[in-house]
């Protein structure tokens, strides 16, 4: 995203260690991105994070969502928890947390309401059944969008355990801590053995 | 909403807080999970309702695991959405905090690449087992199978803002073509 010359880079650094946000500010900008996030808050939070208050660089942003895709759980909760206590400890932490979670869950919570006030009227069953077939297109779009390099790496290992995973919970339907108990083992002793012989 | 003792409120902490352990990748890769829990173990709901849910869930401001808050809400009330948020969120909040902590003192960058290179093959699974059981949830029709197919192929091959497209389907839904 930006020229990595050191001279670019040097500014951004300082800029990134130079105002560590306090708790109301850690609460608000996360209560922030969290209600601009129509469909996942992941793009609002590195515009907030690394392009507007320059909390972190793009290569630290890019390092702890990393951390946070591998971690169980909602990906972007787990960025806030990590972010909130780079900067101020455990507080920082529930104040990230609070922030991201509290609005949408009282905009949600009044949704629910609605829903089971008015969830039989018939215009809003089709017009919400609609909207679910979007929304299943939306996700078919985001896997195809992240299967692309590992169908360009022809990578038979990794292929087989996405199939296996997929039949397993989404055919079979067996519950979801069993099928991961066995993959991830699995997957992991491979992708060592794959790496240990690329490297031999 | 009969049962709403604090036995539905437990069952739901318990279903939540054990399944998030295991949602590798995120919210979209434990629908399965979720439906599985909410529509056939505990019959919280109908195929039609989690569909239902679902929908507002994407329609909704915030992180999409804000679904559990709607099932939540529909087993027990207020107090069944807050259990069923901090439930999904909670235990999964304080291990990213540990672990966290772990890497920055450790610095043994080694194990993190290899354990998130196995875990990638097996989100992307998980979320296309999502895909499928939510198909089977959502579309009752070919005219539904079109909406879904030309949404997923224009969100894959334009930029546009997709809550243009979650509209559109509503308004095709409110028309009475699916």
């Amino acid at each position: 995203m930006h020229p990595s010359s050191p001279q670019a880079d040097a500014p951004i650094a300082e800029l990134a260690s130079a105002s560590p946000p306090g708790l109301l500010t850690l609460f608000l900008a996360f209560a922030k991105m969290s209600l601009a996030g129509f469909g996942g808050v992941l793009v609002w939070a590195r515009r907030a994070i690394v392009e507007k208050h320059g909390w972190m660089t793009p290569e630290e942003f890019n390092e702890t969502f990393a951390l946070c895709h591998f971690l169980p759980g909602p990906n972007i909760v787990n960025l806030s928890v990590v972010f909130g206590s780079r900067f101020r400890g455990v507080p920082g932490a529930i104040a990230a947390f609070a922030g991201l979670l509290g609005p949408p869950v009282v905009i949600v919570t009044v949704l629910a309401i609605l829903y089971a006030r008015f969830g039989d009227i018939e215009a809003l069953r089709r017009t919400l059944a609609g909207v679910s077939c979007a929304a299943v297109g939306l996700l078919f779009a985001v896997i195809f969008r992240m299967m692309l390099p590992l169908l360009k790496k022809r990578d038979p290992v990794s292929l087989a355990l996405l199939v296996a995973v997929f039949v397993a919970v989404g055919v079979m339907r067996w519950p979801l801590p069993t099928v991961l108990l066995v993959s991830i083992p699995i997957s992991v002793t491979l992708t060592m053995l794959m790496r240990r012989r690329a490297a031999a | 909403m009969s049962d709403t003792g604090s036995g539905s409120l437990f069952t739901l902490a318990w279903s939540f807080g054990l399944m998030s352990l295991f949602a590798v990748g995120g919210a979209n890769s434990a629908i399965p999970e979720i439906h599985r829990l909410a529509v056939e173990v505990n019959h919280w709901m109908s195929d039609k309702q989690f569909a239902d849910v679902f929908a507002i869930s994407q329609l909704s401001p915030g992180p999409n695991v804000l679904i559990v808050t709607l099932i939540g809400y529909q087993v027990a009330g207020i107090m069944g959405a807050l259990v069923a948020t901090l439930a999904m969120c909670g235990p999964t909040a304080v291990f990213a905090y540990y672990v966290s902590q772990l890497l920055s003192r450790s610095g043994n960058a080694r194990w993190p690449g290899i354990v998130q290179a196995a875990l990638v093959p097996l989100s992307i699974g998980l979320m296309s087992a999502s895909g499928l059981v939510l198909l089977f949830t959502s579309n009752t029709s070919w005219t539904a199978f079109l909406v879904t197919g030309s949404v997923a192929v224009l969100a894959f091959a334009t930029r546009l803002n997709p809550l243009w497209l979650l509209v559109a389907g509503g308004l095709i839904g409110f028309a009475g073509v699916l």
